[in-house]
């Protein structure tokens, strides 16, 4: 990098372009959605919010997520490890259907998922036949769609760490005697922990506020699998408008909220590799 | 142990996104390839195909120079509050589109919107029209080309471009000889990515358009739609090609990945 002194001096427009697009696409959209809120009034606002019917999609929606994120957190490491650790056929095939989850359009996700996870689908059918468990339709569809849209969070932010951690220090645990228990919870998982946990939380977000891969293997029935997304749509249809804009606020400032964990999180992340003691 | 991790690796894929990928392509040809051919004869599957097109030829060019010129304006400076300016940027990835449907509503709806009294005045329709699907789909998407160029242009610092201005160039000249050519693989990354995602949006979508079939209902709508009316196979057929465009996107993914890496070890 140059130095700071030296620095040339930028022509003012693609700032001004920058933030004037920011503003009309972004920030103009979700002023506008404050204000409406705000006009609601706090009481209003607080008893539009905690609806029994909106409870019920919350804890659908923000448990079903945090169910989804937990179990990518664990086998996210898994394929981390996997990719980075071992070799074995197929392994850069793996590498990409990673992804899949981010390219694939949702409607497409939802229509497999629901396909395949139903009574007579691919996996579904042997599922309801052995143990008489009912997948799309039901809760479990829902978990599974979140599971779906959200796993490749964690494999992306952990495979980066564990491609930069150094295997002398796990040699040097196993030569000072340790077992491979506890090198694994004690020299390379808490040098994992920022990037596990920072995935975990992406997923987490994407997973709350996931709609279209959700709503076509739910059954969207109320107090049973109907998300918070679509409950919104919902109340559009029925043009109660400030029903809509409270549930929707109550998301975006979850979105925001996240947002701020994450980047702390990444920034934790950032000194722990810095300076691991601290 | 440690030969069980790949394998428990590869069992979780397969069960949460391969067996369920390959189920679309079986599902599409079950009855063979001419039925198949026989689904894009339907009136309203071609009409949403359009309407996706004309969308995506809308948002992604406008994402694309509001990307570069971010990319342009933000990634040389050293400022406060940078962190929190690229954060802003990412913002649409963290909402759920849905809530970005709503705000839309909420800003252009003639009955409720925050600016329903101009729409209304001036006869505008975008909301239930294609104007407002059209914003839904680039406030979706105007994060990645953006996050994909910035990286880049903080790696390979100023030198080239002061050493353009030096000997004369304007900036104009700068930015078209010198800063574009030295990203133009991350900047053709997001547009693939900006592409992808805008042919396949659906939340932010459905919520401003009304979903009217044959009017303003978009591919991935009409995916839903026919599934609902159990049309399964019309369903299957318009999820290959959207389907399609995913392993599209992933392939140019692989490539260009494996033509930086080369390009780096011998430019």
């Amino acid at each position: 990098m140059g130095s700071f002194i030296n620095f040339p001096p930028l022509p003012s427009w693609p700032w001004r372009i920058t933030w004037a697009y920011l503003g009309l696409v972004l920030f103009l959209p979700i002023g506008g959605m404050a204000l409406k809120a705000a006009n609601v009034g706090a009481s209003q606002f607080w008893l539009l919010a905690t609806t029994p019917e909106a409870i019920a999609t919350y804890k659908v929606s923000f448990g079903l997520a945090f169910v989804a994120a937990l179990i990518n957190g664990l086998f996210g490491l898994i394929i981390a490890w996997a990719l980075v650790r071992c070799e074995f056929p197929g392994k850069r095939l793996l590498h990409a259907l990673i992804d899949l989850p981010f390219a694939l359009p949702t409607a497409v996700a939802g229509l497999a998922l629901s396909a395949v996870y139903s009574t007579n689908g691919w996996i579904g059918a042997p599922l309801f036949a052995l143990l008489g468990v009912k997948v799309s339709f039901t809760w479990l569809g829902v978990a599974i769609a979140m599971v779906f849209i959200s796993l490749p969070f964690v494999v992306r932010s952990v495979e980066p760490v564990l491609e930069a951690l150094e295997v002398d220090q796990e040699e040097a645990a196993w030569c000072l005697g340790a077992s491979q228990r506890q090198t694994l919870f004690k020299i390379v998982l808490p040098q994992l922990s920022p990037a596990i946990l920072s995935g975990v939380a992406q997923g987490y977000s994407r997973a709350v506020g996931e709609y279209g891969s959700v709503v076509m293997i739910s059954s969207n029935v109320p107090f049973r699998d109907l998300i918070t997304p679509t409950l919104i749509i919902q109340k559009l249809e029925e043009f109660d408008f400030n029903g809509a804009t409270v549930i929707g606020m109550v998301m975006l400032i979850f979105s925001l909220f996240s947002l701020i964990v994450i980047n702390g999180l990444q920034v934790w992340g950032r000194n722990w590799e810095a300076n691991p003691s601290s | 142990m440690k030969k069980f991790i790949p394998i428990i690796a590869c069992l979780y894929v397969g069960l949460v996104i391969v067996v369920p990928a390959l189920n679309v392509v079986a599902g599409a040809f079950t009855k063979g390839l001419s039925p198949f051919i026989e689904n894009f004869k339907s009136e309203d599957l071609q009409h949403a195909i359009r309407l996706t097109l004309i969308l995506t030829a809308i948002a992604v060019p406008a994402n694309t120079i509001f990307g570069l010129v971010a990319a342009t304006a933000i990634a040389r400076r050293q400022f406060r509050g940078k962190a929190l300016l690229l954060s802003i940027i990412d913002l649409p990835f963290s909402i759920s589109p849905v809530v970005v449907g709503l705000m839309l509503v909420l800003l252009y709806s003639p009955s409720h919107g925050l600016f329903g009294g101009v729409v209304k005045a001036l006869d505008l329709k975008i909301i239930f029209a294609w104007p407002g699907m059209a914003m839904a789909t680039i406030l979706v998407t105007f994060p990645f080309m953006a996050r994909e160029v910035i990286p880049l242009l903080e790696e390979e610092g100023w030198e080239q471009e002061e050493a353009a201005r030096t000997l004369g160039a304007n900036s104009w000249q700068v930015f078209w000889k010198v800063t574009l050519p030295s990203v133009r693989w991350a900047a053709l990354y997001g547009l693939i990515l900006t592409t992808g995602r805008a042919l396949g949006e659906f939340g932010a979508v459905a919520v401003v358009s009304g979903n009217i079939t044959g009017l303003t209902q978009t591919l991935p709508l009409f995916i839903e739609d026919a599934y609902k009316q159990y049309q399964t196979e019309l369903a299957y057929g318009a999820a290959m090609v959207l389907g399609g465009v995913a392993i599209l996107t992933l392939l140019s993914k692989i490539l260009l990945e494996k033509y930086i890496s080369n390009h780096k070890i011998n430019p």
